[in-house]
């Protein structure tokens, strides 16, 4: 599905903002995903903060998808991601270069740039877009052979904000997969995006955040299922009138 | 001489990056490094030597999105 590697499930989940190790462990089994994103900072000489994540996510053996998180310029991600395919020993890269502070919306031009540089580079660039056609047709031309546009702001919860634009992009590049990442709250919201044909759904905060992340990250996987199994029974288009759902030929005629 | 790792200053001994890492209490840790910016793989910390007021960054694995 990804870069030539094919997973059975169709949700990646974040690692980050989980109230214990243990409860991030659970949820991440309770979610099935076989892709967790990890990202990379600073360490001191002493610190050891990172070499037990590390381990941790060894333990796991699942597949990590290392993130650009918090860069804000070409340069930056570009040397972020050479750190995460060193400390994490892959090619792929989840590339975010933000543009604004306040919504963490992304810098798509210095994305397109990015991408190129690291595709050139042997990486399989995952980028974190919008839902711009013409920005994703970049992205394609650039090497990318998965497009991850925004639900909406990362850990806003506000779900599908543009969905003719997501189904636009669907309908527009049938043969590259799609990821629905950021801005997810509930599990309709990724019910939702499966439903649009989206191949996968990446989410954190959602889960992370629950009053119980385990619990909701098995809501999640069903909703992921259910959406998946939803597309694939090819829903009804929604018409304006009412249509009786039960025959009205044979009916009693009881006057009145 | 003086270099900045993680912005915070130390003094080392002229040398390598493998040598003040190793100095500084990251020898056989899981990070990777970037100097002025520039990533330089493990394999040529050995390599790369060190000149005053060089800024190093040194990172590990960490929770992520």
């Amino acid at each position: 599905m990804f870069y030539g590697v094919e997973l059975r499930s169709r949700l990646l989940l974040g690692t980050a903002r989980y109230p214990s190790p243990a409860i991030l462990e659970r949820a991440i089994k309770a979610s099935g995903a076989e892709v967790v994103t990890v990202s990379l900072r600073r360490e001191g000489g002493s610190g050891r903060t990172g070499q037990s994540f590390w381990s941790f996510i060894q333990s796991l053996g699942l597949r990590v998808l290392p993130n650009t998180a918090g860069c804000h310029s070409v340069k930056e991600a570009v040397t972020t991601a050479h750190m995460a395919r060193e400390l994490f020993d892959t090619k792929w890269i989840k590339l975010e270069v933000i543009g604004d502070a306040d919504t963490l919306q992304p810098d798509v031009f210095g994305l397109v740039e990015a991408a190129r540089i690291l595709s050139e580079d042997g990486f399989e660039v995952f980028p974190y877009t919008t839902e711009d056609l013409v920005v994703a047709e970049h992205l394609v031309e650039a090497g990318c052979r998965v497009l991850m546009p925004w639900g909406a702001p990362i850990g806003s919860a506000r779900g599908l904000n543009n969905v003719y634009g997501l189904r636009t992009l669907r309908a527009h590049f049938p043969d590259i997969p799609l990821v629905v990442d950021a801005g997810l709250g509930v599990p309709s919201h990724a019910a939702a995006a499966m439903e649009l044909g989206y191949d996968a759904v990446l989410l954190n905060t959602a889960v992370a955040e629950a009053g119980d992340p385990v619990e909701m990250a098995r809501a999640f996987a069903l909703a992921v299922e259910a959406g998946r199994a939803a597309h694939l029974a090819q829903p009804m288009e929604p018409r304006d009138m009412a249509v009786p759902s039960t025959p009205v030929i044979g009916k009693a005629v009881l006057g009145g | 001489m003086r270099i900045f790792l993680n912005d915070d200053a130390h003094d080392v001994e002229p040398g390598t990056l493998a040598a003040a890492l190793e100095t500084l209490g990251f020898g056989g840790r899981k990070i990777a490094t970037a100097v002025n910016g520039r990533f330089v793989a493990a394999t040529a910390r050995p390599k790369t030597a060190l000149a005053d007021g060089d800024r190093v960054e040194v990172v590990a694995p960490m929770q992520g999105g």
